[in-house]
């Protein structure tokens, strides 16, 4: 089926749709990926600290049967296929957009995905911290709130940052399968053309330029960490 | 002043319950340098944690100034934390700040004002000798260099008491010898009564005025450090004093009896004395094992002798080594001394 995909005609015409419409796509996948990426954080960094925080020697304890609820509706919703998810929640998508196609409206179901995800990723980065400092910052007085705020997150930022970077890398792939039920991007072109209408070239130009995208965040947040990490000797 | 009442520890796990500390009575005088020694598991940990109620006593009380500690709301518990501070074995400082910062940390958590913050962190950067190292971030600077930072830190509030927890236990001789005299330097210079917990004989004798021996979660033997570690009474005491007992016991030539001599500021050297005896006695005494330092021109510690030789020897040899001051000569049989 690939045989006659460098075809001079094919080409030119792959030429063409990339011109026209790979600037727009490109534009909305990466937009709809930092989007839900940020509110995915905005809903997952204060729960994933919820988790660490909230235990029962932790810095602020909660009530055994809350966290266990927490836990439970994480791996609930972490357990349900993306794709299945996209359709579940398209009564919310619906009452938050007012539309459930475009990229705006992929962004609803991609933040619902993400943010248990990141959730853990929190919570695994947060767990990293030397238990003796937290106690140190105990003695000398600091309150859970200000533990959190001065001490765990801080602490941790060069493991949250490595983190954040694979959760964006993750739903960038989401959003390119956000293209089969209506959102837009590069996720759209790809199966528009690649699978609908048999241009197989488009499909691979589409997927070339998502790997560099991938590429270029794992490369921007591998270096963010490292430089922000003041525990190298450098 | 510190008081420790009827203190009681317990931890419940799983399947057990550990006592860890069992009716600790203490009293820490303002101005000392106390310290709390004990193998590992005695408790020593769980008895400095109690202190600033890091760990909540199962029984007894905390008084510190006559304040229970226990009977404080957490507010009121922090207010007091930042009287009494910590530093600890692994230094526990902010990876992630500069050293300045970890200084003015516990300024920033009392809310104090930025400017006077900063003044107060250079001045202790000062103090513990680092002046240059405000900028630094922890991971650059060496271990000794780490627990300076974090002494600095723990001065930043202007505590009256300091709680080491082993905090020399991670360094080298060199490096602990001169964060020993740091500490000593801040109790003199600041009036700040320091409690420091460790397993080491030697940080004890280098710094400390009065000493708890603890074992087993409970106090063997308290008291002056010269006098504990010259004449230790309790089996814990002397398991310190005489590990090489414990382990491999000296041995002593058959016919020989075995004296203890104790040097608690005795002015002279302890092996001229042994030779002399031998000249003026005609007694070959055989140095089983000796543990002795001299400070200034005092020697303090102990040694084994075996005398060769019957009563009239060896009553002989004490009334010879009785005659120097400070001196204390008493006969053991070794199997005694070696504990089991
Ligand atoms: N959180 C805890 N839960 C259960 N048991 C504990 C806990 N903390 C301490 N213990 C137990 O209490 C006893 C005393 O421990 P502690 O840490 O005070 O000893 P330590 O004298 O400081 O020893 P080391 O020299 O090894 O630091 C030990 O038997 C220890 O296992
Ligand atoms: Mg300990």
């Amino acid at each position: 089926m690939f045989t006659d995909m460098f075809a001079p005609e094919k080409l030119t015409e792959a030429w063409e749709i990339f011109k026209t419409e790979f600037p727009l796509a490109l534009w909305e996948t990466f937009y709809a990926t930092l989007l839900a990426t940020l509110f995915a954080v905005i809903l997952g960094l204060p729960l994933g600290i919820l988790l660490v925080a909230g235990e029962k020697d932790g810095v602020l304890p909660l009530p055994a049967w809350l966290l266990k609820t927490l836990n439970v509706i994480i791996n609930l919703l972490r357990s349900v296929p993306f794709l299945i998810l996209m359709i579940l929640v398209i009564p919310i998508t619906r009452a938050l957009v007012g539309t459930t196609i475009g990229t705006m409206a992929s962004v609803v179901p991609l933040s619902i995905a993400a943010f248990p995800f990141i959730a853990r990723l929190v919570e695994s980065s947060l767990r990293e911290i030397n238990p003796n400092i937290i106690e140190a910052a105990q003695s000398m007085g600091a309150s859970p709130l200000q533990i959190i705020l001065k001490v765990m997150i801080p602490e941790s930022v060069p493991s949250l940052i490595s983190n954040f970077t694979i959760a964006i890398t993750t739903i960038l792939g989401y959003t390119a399968m956000s293209g089969i039920i209506g959102g837009g991007g590069l996720g759209k072109i790809a199966i528009n053309y690649g699978y609908y209408r048999y241009k197989y070239l488009v499909m691979f130009l589409a997927v070339i330029v998502l790997i560099l995208l991938v590429q270029g965040f794992q490369s921007l947040g591998t270096m963010a960490a490292t430089k922000l990490d003041k525990r190298s000797r450098h | 002043m510190i008081e420790l009442r009827n203190l009681s520890k317990s931890f419940k796990t799983a399947d057990r319950t550990v006592d860890a500390l069992k009716d600790i009575n203490l009293t820490i005088n303002d101005g000392d340098i106390y310290g709390i020694i004990g193998m590992s598991g005695a408790g020593k940990s769980t008895l400095v944690r109690c202190i600033n109620m890091l760990e909540v006593p199962t029984e007894g009380q905390v008084l510190i100034d006559g304040v229970d500690m226990g009977a404080l709301n957490t507010k009121q518990l922090r207010e007091m934390r930042r009287g009494v501070t910590m530093i600890f074995q692994g230094f526990n400082l902010l990876m992630q700040r500069n050293c300045l910062d970890n200084i003015m940390f516990p300024l920033e958590l009392a809310h104090a004002d930025k400017e006077t913050a900063k003044k107060r962190a250079l001045e202790l950067l000062d103090i513990v000798g680092l002046p240059d190292k405000a900028k630094a971030y922890p991971a650059q600077l060496s271990g000794g260099q780490q627990q300076r930072i974090a002494i600095a830190r723990a001065l930043a509030t202007e505590p009256k008491v300091l709680l080491c927890d082993e905090a020399t236990s991670a360094l080298d001789p060199k490096t602990t010898h001169q964060i020993l005299e740091l500490i000593r330097d801040i109790n003199r210079r600041l009036g700040i009564t320091v409690i420091v917990i460790t397993h080491q004989m030697s940080v004890v004798e280098e710094i400390c005025n009065r000493v708890a021996i603890l074992d087993g979660g409970t106090v063997a033997e308290e008291g002056d450090v010269a006098e504990v570690f010259s004449a230790p009474r309790s089996d814990a005491a002397k398991r310190l004093v005489y590990p090489d007992l414990a382990e491999s016991a000296p041995t002593s030539r058959a016919g020989e009896r075995t004296l203890r001599v104790v040097f608690n500021g005795t002015k002279t050297t302890a092996s001229p004395l042994i030779t002399q005896m031998a000249i003026d006695e005609k007694i070959a005494a055989n140095i089983l094992y000796a543990s002795t330092r001299t400070i200034g021109e005092s020697v303090y510690g102990n040694m084994l002798l075996g005398i060769p030789g019957d009563d009239e020897t060896v009553a002989r040899a004490v009334k010879y080594l009785t005659q120097r001051p400070n001196v204390l000569v008493t006969e053991t049989r070794q199997n005694d001394e070696k504990g089991e």
